[in-house]
């Protein structure tokens, strides 16, 4: 028994290390358009581990996540334009301040429970467009203009192109708040969490301050939302109220339930699926792309009803079963 | 010496003759996405999203790419191959869509894309890559840069164009006038103004007595209406949408409001301001134009019309016959057509650019009669006349001179 479980670890990891030398090498083999792409990807796979900690992991579901992707961005690109802040150095800047504004706005929201939460947080997706033209703010938003900033180059002597170095880059922020992420949610903390989402009234008579870690959820999801934002604006060099509209955030709200709710790796899957099904959508029909972005949807919806990761976890445990001793 | 001096004349007329006769011996040159047979040209339209009702002006190009290769096998014998995608109006979307038409399907030059955000979004990327981007779908004055972004030129008359048109109309012909301007509060809407108050020069101040904004979400502008009469203006210039457009004109005229008024081209359809202002309310209203709109009655029967009519039918037969965009949207094509044949075989970026850059009195079908495109080493900006107009009641009357 025990024996077998270590193995299934062992497994886990030969996976993880595998995917990850897969995502090192891809690039070399890529185009730098393509390597742009891939990274947009790993950016909404940022974003959607902190979506999916909130609605996956502790049940509260947020149609306002683009704000904090939005904060993010901002925060970079008017860093880097104002200030000559280096790109990297604008990255736990965004993170700190999305936290605290995801903080903020969860305190009231607390209140609010499922669909009264998501109703509230679109108020805020909605309104976020039209705060950054707010004329009082245009002296550092640029109003409707946008902000464009410069592309980072690589560090002197890396062989590597400008897209290429900021996939990496991408790629290394990523898998480093995957980890941090595993680490919250596997402990006493990550606990607590499911366990307000199953039964909030079991869970506060254990001794759970439930109204503590919804805030702090709230806070820690829209600082990895607000860190994806900040490294979106570096890679696109381009900032504008247009950029962040509500489609942004019920994108993202797609991606953690097409990658699969409460899982980190479906991230992954959802961010290659809001990067790259409106591209074949398009390339299908030019009349009407998002009905056939709806067919892809509620066709992944009736095969993977629990997201790729998900299926992919239910095809593993039907092999084993079948060809295992 | 004597030998050498002649030797040398003669060596410099075989050169002089060799040099004159190159361009008939040219060769073949191209750039990414030409070839003998074929044209990539690369553009972005919103097909979804909050703007897709612009999209019909992709649909009209890639329309016209179609008939041009079916009818008359192209251009100088290669066919337009139009890569047309949806960028939803979002401006990362563009970047990446933009990326792909760039670097993946390597077109020659991208045209026409649309908006001003969007455009913006990439403006800095493709005048690094040196990819022709020619005639783009929005009015803003920022395209006409040659000096700081020598690879995009924009199309349509421009913002602060226009305004300075009206200015120097009312200079001429009230120059008592006391002006009141109503504006949007964004870069459109700035873009006007400030060719507006330009216009008039140091007299400004003698002029403009009272700017009001109004924000894109406002319900209503009715009270920004009400304090531009109390503010004594006798002449209004009008910079708003359709939606506040048509609220203004009916405003001011149930208040008792009667100035000289001026209105901007983007709001100038009868159909969707004057019509819900009233056509009673809205006599006499001044505006401006370049090219015809398709429900005038005066083009009905004029054979530019018959035969974009006739080609609308048949290439895009879905798309609105109603629509100003599908006329914008096919005489912009017919700009990039004539350049392309201007390019010969020499079908590199260098080449193209320079072609787009030295348009000579181009004269399109359904443009206003006398209006011309032109553009320079150090005139990126190909329609810069416009023809002033007035509303009787009924339709639009042009008046006066071409101007600009």
């Amino acid at each position: 028994m025990r024996t077998a479980a270590l193995q299934q670890r062992h497994w886990r990891r030969l996976g993880l290390v595998a995917a990850l030398l897969f995502a090192c090498v891809l690039p070399l083999l890529l185009t730098d358009f393509r390597v742009f792409q891939l990274t947009m990807a790993l950016i909404y796979a940022i974003a959607l581990i902190g979506l999916n900690m909130l609605t996956g992991y502790n049940g509260q579901i947020s149609l306002g996540h683009g704000a904090f992707y939005a904060v993010g961005a901002y925060t970079a690109a008017i860093l880097m334009d104002r200030y000559g802040v280096p790109y990297w150095a604008t990255l736990p800047v965004a993170g700190v301040l999305c936290f605290g504004v995801g903080f903020l706005f969860g305190m009231p929201a607390l209140r609010l429970e499922g669909l009264y939460l998501a109703l509230a947080t679109f108020a805020l997706a909605v309104a976020a467009p039209q705060i950054l033209k707010y004329k009082h703010l245009e002296q550092w938003t640029g109003g409707v203009q946008g902000i464009v900033i410069f592309k980072p180059d690589p560090p002197a002597g890396l062989p590597v192109s400008q897209d290429q170095w900021l996939y990496y880059f991408t790629l290394a922020v990523l898998v480093g708040m995957f980890v941090i992420a595993w680490n919250l949610l596997r402990g006493r903390t990550g606990r607590a969490i499911v366990a307000i989402r199953d039964h909030p009234i079991a869970a506060s008579t254990m001794g759970i301050n439930v109204a503590l870690y919804k805030t702090l959820t709230f806070g820690v999801s829209a600082l990895y939302t607000g860190i994806a934002g900040a490294l979106g604006a570096i890679v696109v060099q381009f900032v504008a109220p247009d950029s962040f509209t509500i489609f942004l955030s019920i994108s993202l709200l797609v991606g953690i339930v097409v990658g699969g709710l409460a899982s980190l790796s479906g991230a992954v899957f959802g961010g290659l699926f809001i990067q790259f099904v409106p591209n074949v959508a398009d390339s299908i029909s030019k009349a009407a792309p998002w009905a056939i972005y709806g067919i892809f949807l509620i066709g992944f919806m009736y095969l993977m009803p629990s997201g790729v990761a998900g299926a992919l976890g239910g095809g593993w445990a039907w092999l084993r079963r079948r060809y295992g001793r | 010496m004597m030998l050498t001096r002649r030797t040398s004349l003669a060596l410099g007329a075989v050169l002089g003759l060799a040099l004159g006769a190159n361009p008939a011996l040219a060769q073949k040159k191209y750039g990414p996405g030409a070839s003998d047979t074929e044209i990539k040209i690369g553009n972005t339209n919103p097909y979804s999203g909050p703007a897709s009702s612009y999209g019909t002006i992709g649909k009209t190009q890639a329309a016209y790419f179609e008939m041009l290769n079916k009818e008359k096998g192209g251009i100088n014998g290669r066919k337009v191959n139009f890569i047309t995608l949806d960028d939803g109006y979002s401006p990362p979307k563009t970047v990446e869509q933009v990326r792909r038409l760039v670097e993946q399907d390597q077109v020659l030059a991208v045209f026409a894309t649309l908006g001003t955000p969007t455009n913006t979004a990439f403006h800095k990327y493709i005048n690094g890559k040196k990819v022709p981007h020619l005639f783009l779908a929005t009015g803003a004055t920022k395209w006409n840069d040659p000096k700081n972004h020598p690879w995009t030129i924009g199309w349509q008359p421009n913002y602060q164009t226009e305004a300075a048109i009206y200015a120097s109309y009312i200079m001429r012909n009230h120059p008592n006038a006391k002006v009141g301007v109503l504006y949007q509060n964004d870069d459109y809407g700035k873009d006007y103004l400030h060719g507006f108050l330009a216009g008039f020069g140091d007299k400004v101040k003698q002029y403009v007595v009272a700017q009001v904004s109004y924000e894109v979400t406002d319900a209503t502008v009715d009270s920004q209406i009400i304090s531009l009469k109390g503010s004594g203006a006798d002449t209004f210039f009008n910079i708003t949408i359709p939606k506040f457009a048509a609220q203004a004109v009916r405003k001011a005229y149930d208040i008792d409001w009667k100035p000289t008024q001026f209105l901007n081209n983007v709001s100038n359809s009868i159909g969707s301001v004057l019509q819900p202002a009233g056509l009673e309310k809205s006599k006499g209203i001044i505006s401006s134009r370049y090219y015809i709109d398709p429900t005038e009655p005066e083009i009905q029967n004029h054979p530019d019309f018959k035969e974009w009519l006739a080609f609308m039918k048949k290439y895009y037969p879905d798309g609105a016959l109603n629509e100003p965009f599908n006329v914008y949207a096919y005489l912009s094509a017919k700009t990039l057509e004539h350049v392309l044949r201007q390019c010969g075989d020499d079908l590199t970026r260098e080449n193209l650019i320079k072609q787009a850059a030295s348009i000579k009195n181009l004269k399109l079908p359904m443009m206003v009669e006398g209006i011309l495109l032109n553009t320079g080493p150090n005139d990126f900006a190909p329609i810069e006349q416009m023809q002033l107009i007035r509303f009787d009641g009924e339709k639009w009357v042009p008046f006066g001179d071409i101007l600009g």
